[in-house]
């Protein structure tokens, strides 16, 4: 057994070829929170692009927020769609606003019992899930409740 | 200047599909579905398939414009066209794109269609079978978010919690459409009907969404013959004219990793005001609704922002008596749609649409001249458009 939420097998992550998030899941390693923020308007914006939406400036890098946030939505998952989550049972998948970062949102699965009831607007707590028995290692951002 | 709009430009010479077929189960190949559905078509338009100058397709569609002009002998190919983005919502937007053509004079006769077979070419309801995963899906997948009902349940958590909208709602949308699929022969749950008992024991597939709150996936082909208006009269039907057709989404629609600002939407709060301005209609005008179920959430939603109810009011009026031809007051998927007659990833509910104009449905409703159809919901761009009869225009 593993300390992992899910059962692995799934896909693991890479950052992508053109290197836009690339700062973000060397974050995660590191157990930093980076979501890109512009240096010129100083807004925040997730998922990750190459200008900021707000003042267009190309000027756009990645900041620590505080590793916490709220739950935005969620879903308990129960039939799988993938062969290495045959007999994991239900999961959870929450939706997390940062309010440190404009609210913006961040995907990640909510810790504990799988049937818990999940309340939308409570504080949630980062819980970084360190993959180092990965080639090549991998961290994943959960969530507990705060 | 001239008012720029396709009210009444545009009409439907014929529609066609192939037998509709389990997922996986057609005997043909996708290309060859392709061809027998136009071929259908324009059967039931009367004309040959060479007289077809165009071709409108979306979501990726693999049959080549060029190819299928060669196989069916086409005299010259004038409008190749695929929307581009939002799989299954952009089926009304095909429909506006050829019609677009035909009213600018791009081309004269242009076929929007759709074939799928997903036994040659893989599934939609399934994760992908790779080691590793880049781009936006690194960021939702290995958290085990990866199927379309996946993506789409958080939407529709938060507008039910938003708006306290009840599984019952949801569970109407459902019984509707299976009810209705009863009553037509083509539809793969023909002589299965849904009571609520089976619907509320139902296995959960992801909360809010049971077994019969999800789509059905198929194999087959759908294709619709359209022509300019002054041709309408010239085909064995009543005449079906295009009053408005629109395709696109919200502010930052895209942003990736569920970060659009109004996340809990189909995906129409801008766009749907843009088709009844063109149509010159209103939500209260609309006799029939066709309204694409990949998830019945995404049906409740996309018809609050086509304004046929208000948030706080789904609860009464999502009732399953309200969506029965013939007499409920908003009859809607009435072929049993993507949820019970097939998921021709939508077109089918276009071709319904146009059949409800004809009077040639299997759950008619009477008198019905303004008939509309919502492909999509919750992804981008989604589309939506309207048809009527001749006392329309």
């Amino acid at each position: 057994m593993t300390d992992y939420y899910l059962a692995t097998g799934l896909p693991q992550p890479n950052p992508a070829p053109d290197g836009l998030d690339a700062p973000y899941w060397q974050g995660l390693q590191d157990e930093k929170i980076l979501l890109q923020s512009c240096t010129d308007c100083h807004k925040w914006q997730w998922g990750p692009e190459w200008i900021c939406h707000h003042c267009h400036s190309e000027q756009v890098t990645f900041a620590e927020v505080p590793p916490q946030g709220i739950i935005y939505s969620y879903e308990r998952v129960w039939h799988p769609v993938h062969p290495a989550l045959k007999e994991q049972g239900p999961y959870i998948i929450v939706l997390v606003e940062i309010p440190a970062a404009d609210n913006v949102r961040l995907v990640g699965n909510l810790l504990g019992d799988p049937q818990q009831p999940v309340v939308i607007g409570s504080t949630v707590l980062a819980k970084f899930e360190h993959h180092n028995d990965s080639q090549p290692p991998f961290t994943l951002l959960q969530w507990r409740t705060g | 200047m001239k008012e720029r709009s396709l009210r009444g430009t545009v009409a439907v010479a014929g529609v066609g599909e192939t037998a509709y077929y389990k997922r996986g189960e057609a005997p043909d190949a996708e290309f060859k579905l392709a061809l027998k559905a136009i071929k259908a078509a324009c059967e039931n338009a009367g004309i040959s398939p060479k007289e077809l100058d165009g071709f409108a397709s979306f979501s990726n569609d693999r049959s080549d414009p060029s190819r299928l002009a060669a196989a069916l002998g086409c005299s010259e190919l004038r409008f190749s066209n695929m929307q581009w983005g939002g799989g299954g919502g952009g089926g009304a937007a095909a429909v506006g794109n050829a019609a677009a053509a035909i009213a600018t004079g791009i081309a004269d006769c242009v076929v929007v269609f759709r074939a799928l077979a997903q036994g040659q070419f893989g599934r939609f309801g399934q994760g992908p079978r790779r080691n590793t995963i880049a781009g936006d899906f690194a960021h939702t997948i290995p958290y085990g978010l990866m199927s379309p009902a996946q993506m789409f349940a958080m939407k529709v958590v938060r507008f039910m919690h938003d708006h306290g909208v009840a599984q019952n709602a949801l569970r109407s949308i459902s019984l509707a459409a299976y009810h209705h699929a009863q009553s037509n022969p083509r539809a793969v749950m023909y002589g299965r009907p849904l009571d609520e008992e089976t619907y509320d024991s139902s296995r959960w597939i992801v909360e809010p969404f049971h077994l019969y709150d999800c789509c059905l996936e198929n194999d087959g082909a759908a294709a619709m013959v359209l022509v300019s208006a002054e041709r309408a009269k010239d085909f064995p039907h009543k005449p079906c004219y295009l009053l408005g057709a629109v395709g696109g989404s919200h502010y930052r629609a895209g942003a990736s990793v569920h970060n659009t600002p109004q996340y809990a939407s189909s995906t129409f709060p801008s766009l749907a005001p843009h088709l009844y301005d063109m149509a010159r209609i209103t939500a209260k005008e609309v006799d029939v609704l066709q309204c694409y179920e990949n998830f019945t959430g995404g049906v409740l939603m996309s018809m609050v922002e086509h304004g046929f109810c208000e948030p706080a009011e789904c609860n009464d009026f999502f009732v399953k008596e309200r969506f029965l031809a013939p007499d409920g007051d908003l009859p809607l998927n009435t072929s049993g749609g993507n949820l019970a007659e097939c998921y021709m990833h939508g077109l089918g509910l276009i071709i319904e649409s146009v059949r409800q104009i004809r009077g040639d449905s299997t759950s008619q409703v009477e008198n019905s001249e303004v008939s509309m159809t919502i492909s999509g919901p919750m992804v981008t761009p989604v589309s939506s458009c309207i048809f009527g009869g001749e006392t329309t225009l």
